[in-house]
């Protein structure tokens, strides 16, 4: 058998996969971040709450309702989606004119009352979630034993990102919002209502956050708390991509995914710091991230 | 005169016997800190309900010892040793508070006994696994009281190697519990014929384990021992059943899960899996008894952290009441010498090294159709006699154990 580094090829092979996967989850949540920041210029620490939001609407839907996985794909990011537009409408938008910092004060705040209330009421230990049974099982690939449902995260997370990046670069809607951001005076002069587009564009952002919580939901346990400790990666994983870069914050997630997984493999220890790592060799070469433009 | 002289003499003496009986409990109040993760990863094992369990203890001895007050304050200690740190120098230092209970993450309690040994206060770790707490990082100022990591390695990883498990992949928590545990199943599985292949250290906390579950796959080994906690473990086990473990002819062995745990997982994913216990709510009449109550209160049923820390309250203040002092070293001293009986453990015993040492107990968790309740998931194999599951004192590498 081939070795790497007295790892054999399989191995690496295997963790080529998981680390492409868990970049996915990475991908989804960077995306909803840096469309929240690229148009709207707002710094968004409410994102891991919101993302642990749709996993436990998952849950507690199936429990009290007897919705289901299929349903809940939808209807859990719209719920949770209509929650960031309550949080924009209400919230966000008083301070709309100030410094950044503001918007990144009041989201971490919103943030820890939600996780705060929820551990109240649900503890931390984690709530059941069943697979749907279609995903029961796997394929033996060869090198791994690849359950069916890890495969349907990816695609999934794939075809979600290459839609929200092709509605924002290539279509009309698209270049209303992007035009909105940037001079909003003159696209409300063209009878655009810009109030309204950035409401929905922050709750299009939340409702991709609640659509990795219920991707999230059958394999992770979930918490109140799931959201805090993937919220810093995923911002870690924006700066090296370039605040802002559409593109940038999927290929790097998906890059980090990866390099986490191997890091996994020879030296685990440090699999939590290495994003971080890069992160800041990354600020030291180039400032404006990988795929940021120079400012 | 001479009586008068006398009488004098003993009209002093007794006034001064009687205040120095009530300078005793200082202050005249009994001041007890709870200390735990409130609101983090290991909240439900102990958390506010193991709050709850304190409070139920002091209710149930009346709220007053020798006419003294019990106050309690609490904090969380967020299983940060800075945080823990700063919390307990602030209860010392400002708060006159004599006993800190509760300590859950094990570096938490290292940390927080060598401040009470400095101040020469008492601790009661109820929460925390690690075998150092009463062995390498012994202190006379504290107690480990529910159980640790030793015959948790003792109990479950010999009764598993007895079955065939004889390579083993170990998953540890990169923490002190973590490394405490692995070390203690190496000598177990060591001692008992098996051999540890590999094991792999994953950063606490963790919520993605599919490539540790992918090595201990291509590792070869017939166990997966992990040697984590809490949501650790939940992940770990979710994710070993989503990638077929057993299926594929390994044996999972987690070495250390709570009833929150096993409660989380469902008797669906965890049946089956062998596991130490230092107690269950439901193996004894008392201790169900107990449990109905802490349920009617809390609305769960308790873990064997929480009955612990009812059971090591209420002994901590019958040794005040018994010696009419809060000193530290008095009450330690009495507590040694009372052996503990009640709906925690039968002959428990406190000794020199701080260790309670009690009986424990092999369980298996029912499948769905045995479980006749959502909490109603344990069978208790096997009773490991105390003198069997917890380390001799022999083996001890504590300064405190006399025969060193």
């Amino acid at each position: 058998m081939t070795m790497i580094l007295g790892v054999p090829l399989a191995v690496l092979f295997g963790q080529l996969l998981l680390g492409l996967i868990n970049g996915a989850f990475y991908a989804l949540l960077s995306l909803g971040l840096a469309v929240i920041f690229g148009l709207l210029k707002i710094i968004n620490f409410a994102h891991g709450a919101l993302y642990m939001l749709g996993a436990l609407t998952t849950v507690v839907m199936f429990d009290a309702f007897g919705i289901n996985y299929w349903v809940a794909l939808f209807l859990a990011p719209l719920l949770v989606g209509v929650v960031g537009v309550l949080i924009e409408y209400f919230l966000l938008r008083r301070i709309a004119h100030e410094d950044h910092i503001y918007s990144l004060l009041l989201t971490f705040g919103i943030a820890l009352v939600i996780q705060g209330v929820l551990t109240n009421i649900y503890g931390v230990s984690g709530l059941r979630y069943s697979m749907p049974d279609v995903f029961q099982g796997g394929v033996n690939l060869g090198f791994m034993f690849m359950p069916y449902y890890r495969g349907w995260v990816i695609l999934m997370a794939l075809l979600v990102c290459f839609g929200t990046w092709f509605m924002i670069e290539k279509t009309k809607l698209g270049s209303y919002l992007r035009a909105g951001t940037e001079d909003s005076q003159l696209m409300q002069g063209f009878g655009i209502n810009v109030p309204l587009l950035v409401s929905l564009t922050y709750g299009f952002g939340v409702m991709l956050a609640a659509f990795a919580g219920v991707l999230a939901a059958p394999i992770y346990s979930v918490t109140p708390v799931m959201g805090s400790h993937i919220l810093i990666v995923v911002f870690a994983v924006v700066v090296i991509g370039g605040m802002g870069s559409i593109a940038g914050a999927v290929i790097t997630g998906l890059l980090m995914g990866v390099i986490e997984g191997f890091t996994k493999v020879f030296w685990p220890e440090f699999s939590s710091a290495v994003i971080f790592l890069v992160m800041v060799v990354v600020l030291l070469i180039r400032p404006s991230g990988l795929f940021g433009k120079e400012a | 005169m001479r009586i008068m002289k006398k009488l004098l003499t003993s009209a002093i003496a007794s006034t001064m016997l009687a205040s120095g009986a009530q300078a005793a409990i200082s202050d005249n109040t009994v001041k007890i800190g709870y200390l735990a993760d409130m609101s983090g990863t290991y909240r439900d094992l102990a958390g506010p309900n193991g709050l709850t369990a304190m409070e139920m203890a002091i209710a149930d001895f009346g709220g007053k010892v020798n006419g003294a007050t019990i106050e309690v304050v609490n904090a969380d200690d967020r299983n940060s040793p800075d945080v823990a740190s700063s919390t307990v120098r602030r209860w010392v230092d400002n708060e006159q508070v004599d006993m800190v209970g509760g300590l859950v993450a094990s570096s938490v309690s290292i940390a927080v006994s060598n401040i009470l040994e400095e101040n020469d206060r008492l601790g009661i770790v109820s929460g925390s696994a690690a075998s150092s707490i009463t062995n390498e990082h012994c202190t006379p100022n504290h107690i480990h009281y529910v159980y640790d990591t030793y015959p948790l390695a003792n109990g479950t990883a010999s009764a598993v190697v007895k079955e065939g498990g004889e390579k083993w992949f170990i998953l540890t928590a990169d923490y002190a519990f973590g490394h405490a545990l692995e070390g203690d199943v190496t000598q177990v599985v060591e001692a008992s014929g098996g051999e540890v292949i590999d094991a792999v250290r994953h950063p606490f906390p963790t919520s993605d384990f599919s490539s540790f579950i992918l090595q201990a796959q291509g590792s070869g080994a017939d166990v997966v021992a992990l040697a984590n906690a809490g949501a650790d473990t939940v992940n770990a086990i979710t994710t070993a059943n989503e990638f077929g473990v057993t299926q594929s002819g390994q044996t999972l062995a987690a070495l250390l899960l709570f009833l929150t745990d096993v409660h989380a997982l469902g008797a669906e994913t965890a049946q089956g899996i062998q596991l130490t216990t230092g107690w269950y709510w439901d193996m004894n009449p008392e201790a169900r008894a107990w449990a109905d109550r802490f349920l009617e209160e809390t609305g769960v049923r308790p873990t064997m952290v929480h009955a612990g820390i009812y059971s090591s309250t209420m002994q901590y203040l019958n040794a005040i009441k018994a010696t009419g002092s809060d000193d530290a070293q008095t009450v330690r001293k009495q507590m040694m010498d009372t052996p503990i009986n009640d709906m925690f453990a039968s002959n428990g015993i406190i000794r020199e090294d701080g260790r309670m040492v009690h009986d424990m107990y092999l369980a298996e968790v029912k499948t769905p159709a045995e479980s006749k309740g959502e909490w109603d998931l344990y069978d208790i194999v096997r009773t490991i006699p105390a003198d069997e599951a917890y380390r001799p004192l022999s083996e001890s590498k504590c300064p405190l154990v006399t025969n060193n």
